[in-house]
């Protein structure tokens, strides 16, 4: 015991002696920094180091990328890249039909953007409905909440891998799943090699994966409301039903519309975990607008950086929409 | 009504447990069902024995066969249990196979060999938690380098988060300068886009700076994460300037202003961005798939996404190694869950 404390002092003085030294010369050198630049130099000097990376890992590619998108050619180097003005977009448009992907020419790009918009709907609306359930169910008077609560998030710390590998463990065909259905009497079914109910899986993952975070935001919605006006209604003979249509729902508008913002900005970027549990697979079955990205840019044999990065832009113009209703959205929710 | 099940449904307050609590109750035990029943089977599969992980359908617990270790034999016997002819059942150990007959031998009197049909034995089991497949699988996997990097990765990335974000944030919330507005908003805009829009670009840049197949290369890029500098901004616009201004009276100068005075008051908002750090850099799984190639630079998730790739179909192995991936992760939500969960629902971020 004496000795644990012993070592524990001597830890403790360590740290101590070396966090005053840190702030003393870091305070000597900064403070001689400020001498010559000014008092109104500073503020470049604290933003400087975030501006830096941020300059060159993320707004210079994103102009890098207005580029790429409007040039041609094989060459990674956007100096050997011929312009080739709107080419890359007329390719991406070159259908007779959008609406059937196989009269386009790139019509990956189309069956991408025909699976994500099929996704986005089903998945953001399935979440938001469980995720809205969830929360209002916590919401009550349970015991354990805090541990269902947990439950309900944990999934969400999981890393994509971890998501995909978990569940294609659950449904391959000598699976746990398949199990139950045959000794329910079932014949094994498909899950991840027929199209469609790779599909669906899809849904169900992602929506494991990540509505504990929307269920979250609603619960501290659902308990910003002030639980005086249930007595209030409950007093002038509202029953159960009508307090959650007239208080709750109003009231919580607002949270839903940044949970639904959000969950639309993030499905329509829907990558890490389809790519590591379908491939995109069967075939271009659960194939997403970022993996035909990431597909074009990186994996496939003929790389068409300008093609990708045509896609990218069409991409964030719809989430540039979004981020805005998202904001919108907020700024409504502070009022 | 009955008295037992009246004591069962009693609850304070109110006299009898209402349908709606029922019926809360039962969702939200299909829930953990549902939420968590998936990791449980991985981590119970995981102890599986490559034999029991291909049988279907497959059960619950992983058994494994009793073995003996008999004198006169090297290696460790499989146990079965032996119908004779007789109709008497024996335990006996296995000492080879010929043919759809056993030669066994009983571990009480092990000189006397039993010749046995095969399909009059069955195995000996019991549940077993082995860690046979997580000995193994770590030997190929090379778990201890990616859990290195993982956690270099880990540690760094967030240290450099935080700093660099609070340092802009300090600037963004406490200084009027020329050009605030324009790089709040640059940095706010850029939140939507995502990295995952400007892949092709970002590598080139990557390329150029010389940081393929260089932990920096998953480090830096992703430190000066715009939304840390909007949460510690708007976290640092509550502290009052007036600490600030008695401190330049003193005689501070403006990083000690930063480094003494705000960045203690901030803790609360560092602790939350800490958490968000740890979390997504833990996790990254596209960008360092995409910067690292080579495997001694693998993170964990890279790791396990290569490793599943390989091997293919001994799922064995496979589980037990995403059972250790995620282990750590667990077990700091495990310690930390009231912090994480009200810190991500005041927030709003993940």
């Amino acid at each position: 015991m004496k000795k644990t404390l012993k070592i524990k002092r001597f830890f403790e003085g360590i740290s101590k002696g070396l966090s005053t030294f840190v702030v003393s010369a870091t305070d000597l050198l900064f403070g001689s920094l400020q001498k010559l630049i000014g008092v109104k130099g500073m503020p470049y000097f604290f933003v400087l180091p975030n501006l830096l990376i941020f300059g060159i890992f993320i707004l210079y590619p994103v102009l890098l990328n207005f580029v790429y998108a409007f040039t041609g050619g094989p060459s990674f180097f956007p100096d050997e890249r011929p312009f080739v003005g709107t080419g890359n977009f007329e390719r991406l448009f070159a259908c007779e039909s959008i609406l059937q992907p196989n009269s386009c020419t790139e019509d990956i790009f189309w069956r991408a953007v025909h699976n994500t918009i099929f996704f986005v709907i089903f998945q953001v609306s399935l979440m938001v409905l469980f995720a809205l359930i969830t929360a209002l169910v916590l919401n009550r008077k349970i015991k354990f909440r805090g541990f269902f609560r947990s439950v309900f998030f944990y999934p969400c710390l999981l890393s994509p891998i971890v998501v995909a590998l978990i569940w294609k463990w659950l449904l391959q065909d000598n699976g746990l799943l398949n199990g139950i259905m045959t000794s329910l009497g079932f014949s094994r079914l498909p899950f991840l090699v027929n199209a469609q109910w790779a599909q669906f899986w899809v849904i169900i993952v992602s929506v494991w994966a990540s509505m504990g975070f929307y269920t979250l935001i609603l619960l501290a919605g659902l308990q910003s409301i002030p639980p005086d006006l249930y007595e209030a209604a409950s007093m002038d003979g509202a029953n159960k039903w009508k307090a959650f249509t007239k208080i709750t729902m109003p009231l919580l508008m607002p949270t839903m519309l940044v949970v639904i913002v959000l969950s639309l900005i993030r499905a329509v970027q829907v990558f890490e975990v389809t790519y590591a549990f379908t491939g995109g697979g069967p075939g271009t079955a659960t194939l997403y607008l970022v993996q035909f990205i990431y597909n074009y840019g990186f994996s496939s044999p003929n790389k068409q950086y300008g093609v990708a990065a045509a896609a990218s832009l069409l991409m964030a113009g719809v989430l540039i929409v979004l981020t805005l209703a998202q904001f919108a959205a907020r700024r409504e929710e502070a009022y | 009504m009955n008295p037992i099940l009246e004591f069962l449904t009693r609850k304070r307050g109110r006299k009898k447990l209402l349908l709606s609590d029922l019926l809360s109750y039962l969702y939200l035990l299909l829930g953990v069902v549902f939420m968590f029943g998936p990791v449980l089977w991985l981590v119970l599969s995981s102890f599986k024995t490559p034999l029991e992980i291909v049988r279907f359908p497959p059960r619950i617990f992983p058994y494994r066969q009793q073995t003996v270790s008999i004198e006169g034999n090297e290696e460790e016997l499989p146990l079965f249990t032996v119908t004779m002819e007789n109709g008497i059942t024996r335990e006996l150990a296995q000492v080879r196979r010929i043919g759809l007959e056993a030669q066994m031998i009983d571990p009480l009197d092990p000189s006397e060999i039993v010749k046995v049909p095969i399909d009059k034995r069955v195995p000996v089991e019991k549940i077993s938690f082995d860690l046979e497949n997580y000995i193994t699988g770590a030997n190929r996997f090379n778990f201890g380098r990616y859990l290195f990097n993982s956690v270099v990765v880990t540690l760094f990335a967030t240290l450099l988060t935080l700093l660099v974000n609070s340092m802009a944030a300090f600037a963004l919330s406490k200084y009027k300068f020329r050009g605030r507005q324009t790089i709040f908003l640059v940095m706010i805009s850029t939140l939507m886009v995502p990295l995952s829009v400007v892949l092709v670009p970002i590598f080139l840049v990557i390329t150029r700076v010389g940081w393929n197949n260089n932990l920096l290369g998953i480090i830096v890029p992703v430190a000066a994460t715009p939304t840390g500098v909007f949460l510690l901004r708007q976290y640092m616009l509550t502290i009052p300037n007036e600490l600030m201004d008695s401190a330049r009276i003193d005689g501070a100068s403006e990083w000690r202003i930063y480094s003494q005075i705000i960045l203690p008051l901030a803790k609360p908002a560092l602790a939350v961005l800490t958490i968000f750090s740890v979390m997504w850099r833990w996790n990254d799984f596209l960008w360092p798939l995409i910067v690292i190639s080579r495997s001694e630079m693998f993170t964990l998730q890279v790791g396990l996404a290569s490793f599943q790739g390989e091997l293919n179909v001994q799922w064995n192995l496979i589980l037990a190694m995403t059972v250790l991936t995620l282990l750590p992760i667990t077990i700091v939500f495990a310690l930390l869950q009231r912090h994480i969960t009200t810190g991500i629902a005041t927030t709003g971020l993940k």
